[in-house]
């Protein structure tokens, strides 16, 4: 055993014909080019399309315990618990629909007031629920991998809501699976506004599920506890107007020009099983849905409408500043034209909820 | 030549799988800080055992699934595990000759090596997938070798141990 050397016998043991470090040097080269062209993005874009659809069982199994130890706990809820929820879910549901039924007239009588009827953000058009097939919550890195992908039309830099707020969006997209990167991730950044003042500002992951940065407000800032971040539509990911977080905490130092603001996120980044990823169209394809449901047969101009009208967002006032795109948020600020594959009709939104 | 029709394949790719596994299972906080690579140790482990079976081409493609799941740069662990295999093949008589303990401490060489690819390359394109704490990683997952080696070589018909 000792007698091995170097050379000719590490031929013969590898097997292969060539010396270890000749193949090393063959797969650390690969491996540099694969890294370049993924920073990058390139095409190693579609091999990780590829991989992450092979992945997908693996990651499946990965997350059965925790799906087990879910289903396990709701299997033993008592018939008392589940009908207490559904008798919440029923008020919540009743009230809601009270709500949807205001919604429409709302939205027409707003564009008539700001007469802007064609600039107005983008709103929901239609939204899909998937389910969270495993969460990653660590200090450096806020991650939820969801059992939807290109197959459901989902695509990069899409908004994903809970039913209180915005919980992040896409980054790696799957056939069958999506990686979202959440509002908390210290990679992320979403531009938002305070409601209270209009003052638009920058909200920064600071890798707890808990927790936003707000650090470049100065310290005279008008911004204090119980303030509400909505989104503030710039950047052109999010729209604007959706709620955030709620802030916590503002802390003023004498020797510090910026204000420390820590803000908590709306969305129930701990709890949620569901989430919703969500498709937005513009107001004025919108608005022509509408008046083209006045026509004989709706459905096909709308769709077409809705579908041949990339987003408006150069026209929306908050969205002329897009090119001024946070310096924050350098992978986040993609504006996505990409209209989604319109398999129902756009105002149809109740229909695509599954 | 017939060493290689006894090559343990299909044990190998088994264990890796399941270190694969081990490595990407979600854990609570904590334990995630200090959670062993197990999928390099069982690189490390394969390449020494059977460097035919195991070694380079094996680490790059763990690497790569590890790169997969994490989310983490593509190629990121394919390069780190590519380097840890390529020492492990070209030290395997070394350590096969050491007792255990002292394999650890050449783990933890090896481990260390794998994590400052990885920090590097992570400085280099400005992503960051590891806090201060995962350099406990180092430590655990030496202390772990003694386990893994007893454990992997239980799963194959011991090779170097008579």
């Amino acid at each position: 055993m000792a007698a091995y050397g170097a050379g000719a016998t590490n031929r013969r043991l590898t097997g292969h014909g060539s010396s270890p470090g000749l193949r090393f040097t063959v797969y650390a080269i690969l491996s540099i080019v694969v890294m370049v062209f993924d920073q990058r993005g390139g095409w190693v874009k579609e091999i990780r399309f590829l991989l992450q659809a092979a992945a997908y069982p693996l990651q499946l199994a990965v997350s059965s315990p925790t799906t087990a130890w879910a289903w396990i706990r709701e299997s033993v809820e008592t018939r008392e618990e589940l009908r207490a929820e559904n008798e919440r879910l029923r008020v919540r549901e009743s009230g809601l629909a009270l709500r949807a039924l205001n919604y429409e007239g709302l939205a027409r009588e707003n564009a008539q007031l700001r007469g802007l009827a064609h600039a107005l953000p983008p709103i929901a058009d239609r939204w899909l629920a998937g389910e969270i097939i495993s969460v990653e919550l660590t200090t450096l890195r806020q991650r939820m991998l969801l059992n939807r992908g290109t197959t459901n039309g989902v695509f990069e830099g899409q908004a994903v809501l809970d039913d209180a707020g915005l919980l992040g969006q896409t980054i790696h997209v799957g056939p069958w699976s999506t990686e979202v990167i959440l509002i908390t991730d210290p990679e992320h950044a979403v531009p938002v506004q305070i409601e209270r003042t209009g003052l638009r500002t920058i909200a920064v992951g600071a890798g707890n599920e808990s927790a936003l940065a707000l650090p470049y407000l100065p310290a005279n800032a008008d911004v204090k506890r119980g303030d509400l971040l909505n989104t503030s539509g710039l950047g052109g990911v999010f729209p604007a107007g959706y709620p955030v977080a709620r802030v916590e905490e503002v802390h003023r130092d004498a020797i510090q020009p910026l204000a420390q603001v820590r803000a908590v996120p709306l969305a129930h980044i701990e709890s949620d099983r569901e989430v919703a990823l969500v498709w937005f169209v513009d107001e004025r394809a919108k608005n022509a849905a509408l008046q083209s449901q006045l026509a004989p047969h709706p459905d096909t101009p709308a769709s077409a409408a809705a579908a041949s009208t990339p987003a408006a967002a150069p026209l929306a006032p908050g969205a002329a500043a897009t090119a001024a795109t946070p310096p924050a948020a350098p992978a986040k600020a993609k504006v996505t034209p990409k209209t989604p594959p319109k398999s129902e009709p756009p105002d149809d939104a109740a229909d695509a909820v599954e | 030549m017939n060493a290689r029709a006894r090559e343990p394949r299909g044990r190998l790719l088994l264990t890796l799988a399941l270190a694969l596994f081990l490595s990407v299972v979600p854990l609570p906080a904590n334990l995630d800080a200090v959670r062993p690579a197990f999928l390099t140790l069982t690189v490390i482990y394969w390449s020494v055992a059977a460097p035919r079976a195991g070694g380079i081409a094996i680490g790059w493609f763990s690497g790569l699934a590890l790169d997969v799941f994490q989310g983490s740069l593509l190629g990121e662990h394919a390069l780190a595990l590519s380097l840890v295999a390529y020492i492990a093949v070209r030290e395997h008589q070394k350590v096969r000759a050491k007792h255990v303990f002292q394999q650890s401490l050449m783990v933890l060489g090896a481990l260390v090596i794998y994590e400052c690819v990885l920090f590097a390359i992570d400085g280099w394109t400005g992503h960051t997938l590891f806090g201060p704490l995962h350099w406990l990683q180092i430590v655990t997952g030496a202390l772990l070798w003694p386990v893994a080696a007893a454990l992997l070589t239980r799963s194959h018909a011991p090779r170097w141990e008579s």
